[in-house]
């Protein structure tokens, strides 16, 4: 099983390639939104996997357990989820000010309404 | 995990921009599983209540705002150069993922520098049983702080961006 040994990292990278993929291909810019947090959620994977450890328990202290998982990885990603949420409140108001003013969320039809004085 | 990543397979096939949004959310809400697997409780709860529940409130909020214009169903069909780009991308962090420690080693370098103390002495040092919990407050307080000042921006962004010209619906955008 040698060879498993960084799977969740592969995971990881895997999610982060499908969320880029959706922000750099889809014209949508709702889509684009979900490809970011797709590729967010990666990122907190990565440092959760990081603080992962063998045999480990969950950071509360109690009698009797000898080892306990990294608890700093989990402080940084609690505050980076709320911190996601906010920026992913204020990208979906930019897109619905967006369609606003040109009547679609679509990045080329956009494009086009630009050229055209 | 496997799981995870035929969610967000199908995340990038669906036809339809709703049951996109549906799938989002269940996509958070195996993360948060995932993260009780991993022992980190507190990141599932926060997870499960503000990446399941509310991110899927506000992409709702704003399809109903936006309205029936955008049930799209644009051509999903894979893009080369997009494609090549993240393979590429994908292929050069794996091969760098070699040089990671293996998961769960107990001796890996993010085991030994701070993490220890605070294991060790949190409970005489601020006397709460939960080390997340004395960290986030404690330790790393000014984090937190930073954290409120990021939401108050949002909050304020958001009001600034929608509330010119409709004075009504978004009270929940801003509460987070």
């Amino acid at each position: 099983m040698n060879w498993l040994i960084h799977y969740n990292y592969w995971i990881v990278i895997v999610l982060m390639m499908i969320g880029l993929y959706l922000v750099i291909a889809r014209a949508n810019l709702v889509r684009k939104v979900i490809g970011l947090n797709i590729f967010q959620t990666s990122v907190f994977i990565l440092f959760i996997s990081i603080g992962a450890s063998r045999g480990a328990s969950a950071p509360i202290l109690a009698e009797g357990i000898q080892s306990y998982a990294n608890p700093l990885p989990h402080v940084l990603i609690l505050t980076a989820i709320v911190v996601g949420v906010a920026t992913t409140a204020l990208a979906l108001a930019l897109i619905v000010r967006i369609h606003e003013e040109y009547g679609s969320i679509d990045d080329s039809s956009i494009h086009d309404q630009d050229d055209e004085p | 995990m496997t799981l995870l990543v035929a969610t967000a397979i199908a995340l990038v096939k669906l036809p339809g921009l709703f049951s996109a949004v549906m799938l989002t959310g269940i996509y958070s809400l195996l993360s948060a599983a995932l993260f009780v697997l991993l022992d980190a409780v507190d990141v599932a709860f926060t997870e499960a209540a503000v990446g399941a529940g509310i991110t899927t409130v506000l992409m709702l909020g704003t399809l109903s705002l936006l309205g029936v214009s955008t049930s799209d169903h644009e051509p999903i069909q894979m893009q080369p150069i997009p494609l090549i780009v993240v393979v590429i991308t994908g292929a050069a962090l794996i091969f760098a993922t070699q040089d990671m420690p293996a998961f769960g080693d107990p001796d890996a370098p993010a085991h030994r520098h701070v993490a220890p103390r605070y294991l060790n002495e949190s409970a005489t040092e601020v006397g709460l049983p939960n080390v997340v919990t004395s960290v986030l407050a404690s330790y790393r307080g000014y984090d937190t702080l930073g954290e409120v000042a990021v939401i108050f921006t949002a909050g304020v962004g958001v009001m600034l961006l929608l509330g010119r010209r409709r004075r009504a619906p978004r009270g929940d955008q801003d509460e987070k």
